[in-house]
């Protein structure tokens, strides 16, 4: 769903392409064995490597090669066997060495494609560039002094994935799809943790307008945008400047802009422009990275199943619908939380799980979706577990629950964390499906309200409601309500 | 291949070395004349042959993924000119 800008003079189309740089999940940095984690004391994890002490060599850590092949493959690109390290010369205070080691003229993945699906149900192909393996920087605190930058070196030497799209999206909905998807990707893969806030997953945003169906205009280059809301409206103002500066019978010029969330806007970063002129050599330190196909063909057999294939199981196999299906799937954690409640219920139901999966996705994404949300919480951190979820599932498909109880149940497991069946046995919330027992209720109820009944057989079906609701309310909700239905139609019809 | 003196002065900025105006002309010549003679080389007919990255056949080593490093902030912030709170510091960088 591409998006059109209406001009002055007529209507214009938006160009959008995007590199991310996706943190490699590694334990130790590409170069160095200095540890990645994130949230140390400042420059505690820094080797005399990172720190470019004269006479240091880098060493590559095997396992980042290892990422980059497994994120390529998932996104189902050409691996590159044969690929080359640069050095990409510019100056900085969080960078020691004076250039960043990259890949240039060789990166280690070709072109690929991803499936982004966007509100409307539409989906679309976006094509993979590249992927290419480089250092991060260190990292620079501007606000500790009024006159001094204060550097870190921790993140210096970390491994980042660089994945640059084709220029295929055609609006800021569609930037955001895109972002989603990868980062669940990578997710789902272990090869990025995808946290923005944090940083590890940052995005460049080339954007450029044109007249629909006409050549590609000049970019300009949106850098570092860290949130997925912010990449959205930093495009949004870049295509509506650009369209209002050529309209104005200005040009483009290709430059790097900053986007002030503050603001709304983005603005030129002239003091960049100097720094593009970045002299790429190969990195005499480092022979070409060459891979055996066997090895690669390996990683390739152990990667999870990726989203789409499960999205597509669960639709097919499970029976969901195709907007639960998207919902549960999109958060690797949902999905697996998921799975394991259908596991476990398909053990002590002994049924297939397509009897009941719908059901269950329901509630995940309804109540327990629900309740995360307004407590904050993830699901990893829901005091409610996979195994007494599938309980309180089989509670309520046994009938031992009824629906509304259930709810009741939740918020009590909800809050304390207990077993459900122990909290029915307690709390004696069992259902009553006791004919003889509801039969009692039932005829108070129609004795207490005998001007009503009268009424209802005289016609007022909708009273039917009423009664079924005062013979609840009796029970305390613990009625089975279908035995109450029943049991009302045959007194009050018969 | 010869260089003119803006490209040297353009070349001096990137590298962030210092160079005076007089220099420049005695600087241009002779890295035209490095430029020159390294240039020779393309005169080798090399028509199919793969380029050596190393004089040894050798694969690129590769370490395992293990924290073996870091934990030395001392040594790493011993030269520093001017450190604060285990951060190194310099004059204000900012856009």
């Amino acid at each position: 769903m591409g998006r059109i800008i209406q001009g002055a003079t007529g209507d214009w189309e938006m160009v959008i392409g995007m590199e991310v740089h996706a943190q490699v999940i590694s334990k130790a940095k590409l170069f160095s064995g200095a540890a990645t984690e994130f949230g140390a004391e400042p420059n505690t994890q820094v080797s005399l490597v990172d720190a470019a002490m004269p006479g240091m060599l880098p060493v590559i850590n095997r396992e980042c090669v290892a990422q980059a092949v497994r994120t390529g493959l998932a996104l189902g690109a050409r691996i590159n066997l044969y690929s080359v390290f640069d050095r990409k010369n510019y100056f900085y205070a969080d960078l020691p060495q004076g250039y960043q080691i990259s890949q240039y003229k060789y990166p280690i993945v070709g072109e690929g494609q991803i499936l982004i699906e966007l509100e409307n149900g539409e989906t679309k192909h976006v094509g993979i560039e590249r992927i290419h393996l480089e250092q991060d920087a260190g990292k620079s605190l501007h606000d500790q002094h009024p006159e001094y930058t204060y550097v870190d070196l921790n993140r210096s030497g970390v491994a980042l994935m660089e994945i640059v799209s084709k220029p295929d999206l055609r609006s800021p909905e569609e930037a955001a799809a895109y972002l989603r998807k990868l980062r669940t990707i990578l997710r789902y893969i272990g090869t990025c943790d995808g946290n923005m806030e944090q940083g590890s997953m940052r995005a460049d945003v080339n954007v450029s307008v044109r007249r629909p169906g006409e050549p590609l205009g000049t970019r300009c280059e949106i850098k570092n945008v860290n949130s997925i809301r912010f990449v959205q409206q930093a495009i949004e103002y870049e295509a509506r400047r650009q369209v209002d500066l050529i309209e104005d019978g200005g040009t483009v010029e290709q430059e790097t802009r900053l986007f002030d969330p503050g603001r709304g806007e983005t603005r030129s970063m002239r003091s960049k422009e100097e720094a593009h002129d970045y002299r790429y050599f190969p990195d005499p330190d480092l022979l070409p990275l060459t891979l055996d196909q066997t090895w690669v063909d390996d990683l390739g057999a152990h990667l999870p199943e990726l989203p789409d294939a499960k999205r597509e199981r669960f639709i097919s196999q499970l029976g969901l619908s195709a907007y639960a299906a998207s919902v549960l799937v999109a958060e690797k954690e949902h999905a697996d939380y998921f799975e394991a409640v259908l596991d476990q219920l398909e053990k002590s139901e002994a049924k297939p799980a397509k009897t009941f999966a719908t059901q269950v996705a329901n509630w995940i994404t309804g109540d327990l979706f629900g309740a995360l949300n307004k407590a904050g919480l993830s699901i990893a951190a829901s005091p409610v577990s996979a195994p007494h979820a599938a309980r309180l599932q089989k509670l309520i498909m046994d009938g031992v629950i009824s629906g509304r109880i259930a709810k009741d149940v939740f918020e009590i497991m909800f809050e304390t964390g207990d077993d459900p069946e122990k909290i029915v046995e307690e709390k004696g919330l069992k259902q009553v499906s006791d004919t003889g027992a509801i039969e009692g209720f039932i005829d108070e109820v129609l004795s207490d309200n005998a001007d009503k009944a009268e009424e209802y057989r005289g016609g007022k079906e909708k009273l039917f409601g009423f009664f079924v609701g005062q013979v609840m309310k009796k029970t305390q909700g613990k009625a089975n309500p279908k035995v109450v239905n029943e049991l009302l139609r045959k007194k009050l019809d018969g | 291949m010869s260089i003119d003196k803006a490209t040297v002065e353009k070349i001096a900025h990137l590298a962030r070395i210092e160079i005076s105006e007089e220099a420049l002309g005695p600087m241009a010549e002779e890295l035209s004349n490095i430029l020159t003679w390294v240039e020779q080389l393309s005169k080798v007919d090399t028509e199919g042959v793969p380029a050596m990255t190393s004089v040894v056949d050798v694969r690129l080593p590769m370490r395992e993924d293990v924290v073996t490093d870091g934990n030395c902030r001392d040594a790493i912030l011993a030269n520093a000119p001017k450190t604060d709170h285990g951060f190194f510091v310099v004059p204000k960088v900012i856009e």
